[in-house]
């Protein structure tokens, strides 16, 4: 161990080797078979539950929580993995506590609802770990469709295409296909490289083909995609940042969160990634309190979170903010950066306290920064798009664009709350309606 | 705080709870740690003939039923009659009740079915300075295929027979021991009644299998791949049992027979409902199995706070209290009109009730948009379902209608003076007599 949490600057190995791994070890460690059970008892089978509406992918919980209860967790896995193929994915990262176990009647009664989220993984764990995949490809259909983004939103619009036995040509602009799953997500909700595994597992469908390093914009046109396949689906995702617009962007020490994430998630050792000792986290999202969290998780002494308008505005789920306050992270709302100082490098950041019109109150606050990250939202990138709608790609509730046989699904288009949950629901949905349309059942 | 003082058969005993024959009382270890945690009495651990002691399997004797959490509702055993010398354990119970004088000390008994093996077995345990016999007709596996137990329990000219062999032969109390693998339970407690029997106790263990393994296709417990079925108790047999004890209590003849309440007693409230229905004390067996004897230290404080609730000073008070009620279908009153009420305050919104009935009842529960859920006076017909249903205490609830009220199902007047099958116009035999 070279630095400490106290080593001024930005620098690697603050802390020693089992730290790091305590701290980038699972959030929540996996139910074994009888804490499963148990779980899996509290749950009233409920008529037509509400939780199963508050899924986006509408999964049946209540049978599949059954099915777990009374010894059958494969079974179990294929009822979630009908609505939902990254239903492994979704079990770690979904904010239960604002979907599905916000709507369970024991939230209600007892202010402790059945732990869906963690029975989804117990029994998507039990049947991935067997390496089987529990759906067979249809006859092929002689139809080849191209989708564009290798994340939630294009992962499942191509399960589901496959598995009608059409031929799925996937194309991602990384270098690994998984979007934010493998790029994005908090590292302690996805540990082990389960991106990774997830993908090859449902690769096993067959007849999809993934493409990686082929962007939209370099290499690909969308009129030459609509040209070589009978439909296209776009799930590009947000690949920009929006700006801080301070004029001090190219300072050293300032970053866009979304980018030290995506480092953090691609290393292969910790210690080697540097750190800022008195961190700043600009943004009132999942991506804020990511990248504070995983700040201080590296070792960070002082990590900082700052968001324009009042705590009950925050996109972050109140979980979400516990667990930041929970790992010493300081949340200050209603302050709105102002400048950044320093010399080449951030040495302070400046911030006008402001009222819920965010108007500045007149009051300010100076505090020492050596790391400044911004997560103040992500935008589309991406040529010759078909119409847009508020920045994003315009669908209707099919996924179809305003091109003829191109839909679109995920973070890019338009509706949805941006969670990798929505844009599966909006990939297997608009695959739903491409195969109803090639097929001829609808025009 | 109430006294639990219990006289049963002039046996006394500082309270009502004594722990039934079977594992628990098997030894004098076990039953001096019983003692020591509060138990009022035991009832020894069956005793057999002088000579080579049975022997039990060698494998698992025990099978279970669980509910949610792995809460054990039903335990099945194929155990036998102690399996330990009869001069042990009669040495082991005389030493015990001179430490424990004021603890009941019953001893459990199972021979051939001939007298000169009552004759012999019956002045032993009078050495003992126990107080008093339970005669065991009721264990269903191995002893009944030796023409013991529950093969004696089953015709009733043996139990009265058997039960004046002791009755002759002995100045202690005899409670007779009732298997519940019979068709009517009057007829066995009448033999023991005619028999000379101070008292009776039931029930023994039901005839079960709990499981079967689905890999090996064998009953569970299984011994080397094979099973028999064996003997069912715990909390899943009290229904029965209280049923039981009841058609006893409330049969004129049997009135003054006591009884001692065994199947299924975890809970003082338990111990409460045998005693309102006739016992007038409860053994306990499986539920001492599954916590330990610690369980008695609820059991009394929860029965004296009970009877203090209900300024009842002594448990002779509480016996019998609910036998009044005990009554057959046909005198029902079928002028009684209930309807089922959802508090929506309550109301937690899983909507089982409405599942229940719409799918396999009266379509009488309404769901709206919003999962607000009510009932529609005009089909419901009180089954009771949707509150036996419903995981919320107290949600739905059974109210009366008012008589002179209209009950919207039928558009009858809701009648106060009562009426019932044997004097209802549909009533083949009411129509006869006509
Ligand atoms: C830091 C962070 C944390 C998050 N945490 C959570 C969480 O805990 N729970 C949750 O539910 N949601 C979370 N989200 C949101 C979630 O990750 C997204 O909603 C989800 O990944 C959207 O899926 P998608 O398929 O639409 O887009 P993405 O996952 O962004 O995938 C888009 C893919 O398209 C590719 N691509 C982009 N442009 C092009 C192009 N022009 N040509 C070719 N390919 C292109 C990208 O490389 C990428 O692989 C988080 C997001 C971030 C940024
Ligand atoms: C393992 C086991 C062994 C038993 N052995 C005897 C016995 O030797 N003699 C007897 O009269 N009853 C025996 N019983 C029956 C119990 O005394 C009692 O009647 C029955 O278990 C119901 O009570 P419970 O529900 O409280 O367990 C045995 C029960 C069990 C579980
Ligand atoms: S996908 Fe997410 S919201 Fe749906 S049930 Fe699973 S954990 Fe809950």
């Amino acid at each position: 161990m070279s630095h400490s949490p106290l080593t001024p600057g930005i620098v690697p190995g603050r802390l020693d080797a089992e730290t790091y791994s305590e701290n980038f070890s699972d959030l929540h460690p996996p139910l074994d078979r009888h804490e499963a059970r148990v779980a899996a008892d509290r749950c009233y089978f409920c008529h037509d539950a509400p939780c199963v509406t508050a899924c986006p992918t509408s999964i049946d919980i209540p049978l599949f929580i059954r099915q777990i209860a009374t010894g059958t967790p494969e079974a179990a896995a294929r009822t979630i993995f009908t609505q939902n193929i990254l239903g492994g994915m979704c079990a770690r990262v979904c904010p239960t506590e604002t979907l599905c176990e916000e709507a369970c009647v024991r939230e209600t009664a007892e202010g402790k609802p059945v732990k869906i989220g963690e029975l989804q993984r117990y029994a998507t764990d039990t049947l991935m770990a067997t390496g089987d995949h529990p759906f067979e490809r249809d006859d092929p259909t002689g139809k080849t469709i191209a989708v564009v983004g290798a994340g939630p939103a294009g992962l499942a619009c191509a399960h589901r295409l496959a598995m009608y036995g059409h031929k799925v040509s996937v194309y991602d602009a990384r270098p690994k296909p998984g979007g934010l799953n493998e790029y994005g997500i908090a590292s302690y909700k996805s540990t082990g490289g389960f991106a990774a595994a997830e993908v090859d597992w449902l690769l096993q469908i067959g007849g999809i083909t993934i493409e990686t390093g082929k962007a939209l914009g370099n290499g690909l046109s969308l009129p030459d995609l609509k040209a070589k396949h009978d439909a296209v689906f776009l799930g590009i995702g947000l690949a920009s940042v929006n700006a801080l617009g301070l004029g001090d962007e190219d300072m050293t020490g300032v970053l866009p969160a979304v980018d030290f994430i995506a480092k953090l998630r691609q290393t292969s050792d910790l210690a080697s990634l540097p750190i800022g000792r008195d961190v700043v986290v600009i943004g009132g999202g999942m991506t804020a309190i990511d990248a504070a969290v995983q700040a201080k998780l590296l070792g960070a002494l002082n990590v900082t979170l700052f968001y324009r308008r009042g705590r009950d505005r925050m996109n972050a789920s109140v979980f979400e903010q516990d667990l930041a306050a929970s790992h010493g992270v300081r949340i200050i709302t209603n302050a709105t950066p102002k400048a950044i100082h320093g010399n080449g490098a951030v040495r302070e950041i400046e911030f006008d306290y402001t009222d819920d019109a965010l108007t500045p109150t007149g009051e300010t606050l100076r505090l020492t920064a050596d790391q400044v990250f911004s997560a103040i939202g992500q935008t589309l990138q991406g040529e010759d798009l078909p119409a847009l709608d508020g920045g994003k790609i315009s669908v209707d509730e099919t996924g179809r664009t305003s091109v003829s046989g191109v839909w679109a699904g995920g973070d890019c288009a338009s509706g949805g709350d941006d969670l990798t949950v929505t844009a599966v629901a909006e990939g297997r949905d608009a695959a739903e309606d491409i195969h109803a349309t090639l097929m001829g059942a609808v025009g | 705080m109430a006294d639990l003082t219990t006289d049963f058969v002039g046996i006394k005993s500082p309270n009502p709870f004594w722990l039934a024959s079977a594992p628990p009382t098997d030894k004098e270890y076990n039953v001096r740690r019983a003692f020591e945690a509060g138990w009022g009495g035991v009832v020894w651990k069956t005793l057999g003939e002088a000579g080579p002691p049975v022997v039990n399997v060698n494998g698992p004797r025990y099978g279970a039923i669980w509910g949610a959490d792995r809460r054990l509702l039903g335990l099945n055993n194929i155990e036998l009659i102690t399996d330990r010398p009869l001069e042990v354990n009669l040495r082991e119970i005389k030493s015990v009740k001179r430490d424990y004088p004021d603890r009941a000390v019953v001893v459990s008994l199972m021979v051939p079915c001939e007298e000169e093996a009552w004759k012999a077995i019956l002045p032993l345990v009078e050495e003992t300075g126990a107080d008093g016999v339970e005669l065991n007709f009721g264990c269903p596996h191995g002893m009944s295929e030796r023409g013991m137990g529950s093969a004696v329990g089953q015709v009733p000219e043996y139990i009265e027979m058997v039960t004046r062999w002791v009755k002759q032969n002995t100045r202690m109390p005899c409670i007779v021991k009732l298997t519940p693998n019979i068709t009517d339970i009057r007829k066995p407690a009448a033999a023991a009644h005619a028999g000379g029997a101070d008292a009776v106790s039931l029930i023994n263990t039901i005839n079960s299998i709990t499981s079967v393994n689905l890999d090996s296709f064998a009953p569970e417990p299984t011994i080397d791949g094979k099973g028999a079925h064996g003997g069912y108790c715990g909390p899943a047999v009290k229904p029965i049992a209280l049923n039981m004890v009841a058609e006893i209590a409330r049969t004129p003849e049997m009135a003054n027979l006591p009884i001692s309440g065994i199947g299924g007693v975890t809970t003082w409230r338990d111990a409460a409902e045998f005693m309102a229905l006739g016992a007038g004390n409860v053994q306990v067996c499986t539920a001492a199995m599954t916590y330990g004897f610690k369980i008695v230290q609820e059991m009394i404080s929860g029965l004296s706070q009970y009877m203090d609730e209900k300024g009842m000073t002594s448990t002779s008070e509480l016996v019998r209290r609910a036998v009044p009620n005990l009554s057959d279908w046909q005198n029902l009153n079928l002028n009684y009109i209930a309807k089922a009420k959802i508090d929506e305050d309550l109301c937690i919104k899983c909507g089982r009730c409405y599942a229940a009935c719409e799918d396999t009842s009266h379509q009488a529960i309404a769901m709206s948009d919003d999962r607000v859920f009510s009932v529609k006076d005009e089909e419901c017909v009180a089954c009771n379902l949707c509150v036996n249903v419903c995981p919320v205490e107290n949600c739905i609830t059974m109210e009366a209608m008012a008589p002179g009220s209209t009950d919207p199902r039928t558009g009858k007047t809701v009648q106060a003076t009562p009426a019932d099958w044997t004097t209802h116009p549909n009533n083949p035999a009411t129509r006869a007599a006509e």
